[in-house]
């Protein structure tokens, strides 16, 4: 029997108890979107700070503080500066067990010079580099030549401009892809144009408490041959070069993944109350709606509708609520998280990627699909309720 | 020919020492066309039941309700269902308004539920027949329940049923409407062969019925022809 008008205009013309049920939808929606959109991004973003990082060992000054600047580097795209004498990377490439050893240094940019803000300057060997450099060979493909910079997404200069770093001019040659962490907010160069900045850079008083004259770099990447174990490697580093600290890439992290693990979990027990919390008022209005609706029900049995009709009818406002309740959330989730990934990120001081667009799609699908099939079943489960009782004895109640 | 054979309806409830309730009695009747029976009796006497069993409404505990060849409750849901819609037109007791639809979407309802677009020129001149073409465009909640009731039967009629169930429809009219939904009904039996029932307590439609039945604690207790 054609019942196919009724929900449209049931629902259109009590637009309160719609407007009410599809608010609930998107509140579901919306928690369930935004919250895996959030913790995908945090996922996306170690997986990004790890391929970014690659190396197993980092070699770096022994100095206390060289380790916590370093990852906040990382992490936040504070600048931080520390150095060593540039003889120690032909020390670790000695070394048994290592196969690749890069150096990178880095330099601090003074806040006048170029940027809104201080941006880290990070030097590094293009024929050695396994980190940054396939990186950068994403958005550019020539070696970076003197005086020229490749630039993180997040520094405003665009290619084609220049940038003036301690009174020198460099050409920003490349914009780097998105990585969600500090590496977003560097300058990166070659060594050649490194040894430069930090001359003038020394002119200008800002010294890097090396004896001058000699080469001086921040940090060594170390990449393990096959087969050999990384914490002999490391321990060897330690015990052998001196006033050097050699970290496990994997252990500097830890805590970041625990966080994140952390992080995650309680995302999600917070969309399974949302949830259950949900689904359990879902449950109340329909049963409350069906109930104060039962004569109108029985009326419509009454003019030949069927059981099946009738089920069809109730599901069908409940897919038209439950879809519009979805849409609405995804959309109003989306508003609420995308447009503040930067203060997520600087909030939780933890690398955040958001993911690839087709990936973002079948999230939102996915919740949407979700949300559609709690709406119906708690739809479902009403109307079996409902026709559990004959017409005859609803009419009858109350008349 | 509508058929009540043997009906009985058992409601369980707590009377007395057993656990159920008998409300209607092993009642036999025959509803003819072209007739206009009546059905009166005290209030709680089972008349309602008895015709919620007649209208395919309520399964009955024991017995057959009978149109013509078909049992209606050998019928699988959808066909007794079609077979409520083409053939059967009820006036319940009490408010039978879709609130979310005009009067006159009301009135349209039966026949668009058969797919059909629906006759809204015949649904006017039921409307106008019963005095309530103004409210044509209102909504259920602003109506009166003497108005109210008189939208049931205008949709009832409409849907051009063979036959007709009302439950006293002349419960909350005045005299002057009463009088004309009664001859309305009575031509609608005498002049369209329909069948008709009619539960009333009034006194004023015994003028009307070709037949009267009297219901008494379930059972039917006196018949009588006009
Ligand atoms: N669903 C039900 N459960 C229990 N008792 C019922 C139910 N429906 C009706 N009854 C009882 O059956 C009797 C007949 O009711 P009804 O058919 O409505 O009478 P009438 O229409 O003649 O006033 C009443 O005593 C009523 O209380
Ligand atoms: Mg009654």
């Amino acid at each position: 029997m054609g019942t196919s008008h009724l929900p449209m205009k049931n629902l259109l013309r009590r637009p309160g108890r719609t407007a009410a049920l599809v608010l609930l939808t998107a509140l579901l929606a919306a928690s369930v979107f935004g919250g895996s959109v959030v913790v995908g991004s945090l996922r996306s973003g170690l997986e990004s700070l790890q391929a970014r990082l690659g190396a197993d060992i980092i070699v770096m000054p022994a100095e206390a503080e060289s380790k916590v600047s370093f990852k906040n580097m990382l992490l936040q795209g504070t600048t931080g500066a520390f150095y060593m004498d540039a003889s120690v990377l032909d020390e670790v490439r000695a070394a048994q067990g290592v196969e690749i050893a890069a150096p990178q240094t880095f330099l601090a940019s003074l806040k006048a010079d170029c940027c809104a803000i201080k941006v880290q300057i990070i030097g590094i060997d293009p024929d050695a580099d396994f980190t940054v450099k396939p990186w950068i060979d994403e958005s550019y493909s020539q070696d970076l030549g003197d005086m020229e910079v490749a630039v993180g997404c997040n520094v405003t200069a665009g290619v084609g401009e220049t940038l003036k770093i301690y009174e020198q001019y460099t050409h920003v040659v490349a914009k780097l892809a998105e990585t969600g962490t500090g590496l977003d907010t560097a300058v990166y160069c070659n060594m050649d144009t490194m040894k430069k900045l930090l001359a003038a850079a020394e002119a200008k008083g800002v010294s890097h408490k090396i004896t001058s004259g000699s080469d001086v770099i921040s940090a060594v990447y170390v990449k393990v041959k096959d087969g050999a174990d990384v914490g002999r490697v490391n321990n060897w580093l330690n015990g052998h070069i001196r006033k050097v600290t050699a970290v496990r890439a994997r252990s500097m992290f830890t805590d970041v993944s625990d966080s994140l693990a952390g992080i995650s979990r309680a995302a999600w027990a917070l969309i399974g109350a949302v949830w259950a919390l949900a689904l359990v008022i879902l449950l109340v209005t329909f049963a409350m709606m069906i109930h104060e609706r039962r004569r109108e029900f029985a009326v419509l049995r009454l003019l030949g509708v069927s059981r099946r009709g009738l089920r069809g009818e109730i599901l069908m406002e409940t897919a038209l609520c439950g879809l519009a309740g979805a849409l609405v959330g995804v959309g109003v989730a989306a508003l609420g998280v995308f447009p503040f990934t930067t203060l997520i990120e600087t909030k939780l001081g933890l690398p955040y990627l958001t993911p690839a667009v087709g990936a973002l799609l079948k999230l939102a699908g996915g919740t949407i699909l979700a949300t559609l099939l709690v709406e119906l079943l708690a739809g479902t489960w009403a109307a079996a309720r409902l026709s559990r009782t004959d017409p005859g004895t609803t009419l009858r109640e109350g008349a | 020919m509508l058929h009540a054979e043997n009906l009985s309806m058992r409601y369980f409830r707590k009377t007395g020492q057993a656990n159920h309730f008998h409300a209607v009695k092993d009642v036999s009747l025959a509803l003819r066309p072209g007739e206009v029976a009546l059905l009166t009796g005290r209030s709680g006497s089972g008349k309602t039941t008895l015709l919620h069993m007649l209208a395919g409404l309520l399964t009955p505990t024991e017995g057959r309700v009978r149109l013509d060849d078909t049992d209606l409750y050998a019928l699988p849901d959808a066909a007794l269902s079609r077979l409520r819609n083409a053939k059967l037109g009820v006036i319940p007791q009490g408010r039978s308004a879709v609130d979310t639809l005009t009067v006159l979407e009301n009135v349209l309802l039966p026949q668009q539920l058969r797919g059909e677009k629906g006759d809204a020129k015949g649904a006017l001149r039921w409307l106008e027949a019963l005095g309530i073409a103004n409210l044509r465009d209102a909504r259920p909640a602003e109506l009166s329940g003497g108005e109210l009731r008189r939208m049931a039967i205008a949709r009832a009629l409409a849907g051009n049923p063979e036959v007709v169930l009302a439950d006293e429809p002349t419960g909350d009219l005045d005299d002057e409407n009463t009088a004309a939904v009664l001859s309305l009904l009575r031509k609608a039996a005498v002049e369209e062969g329909k069948t008709v029932l009619l539960v009333t307590h009034d006194s004023e439609a015994l003028p009307y019925g070709d037949r009267i039945y009297r219901m008494e604690s379930g059972a039917l207790s006196a018949q009588s022809e006009e």
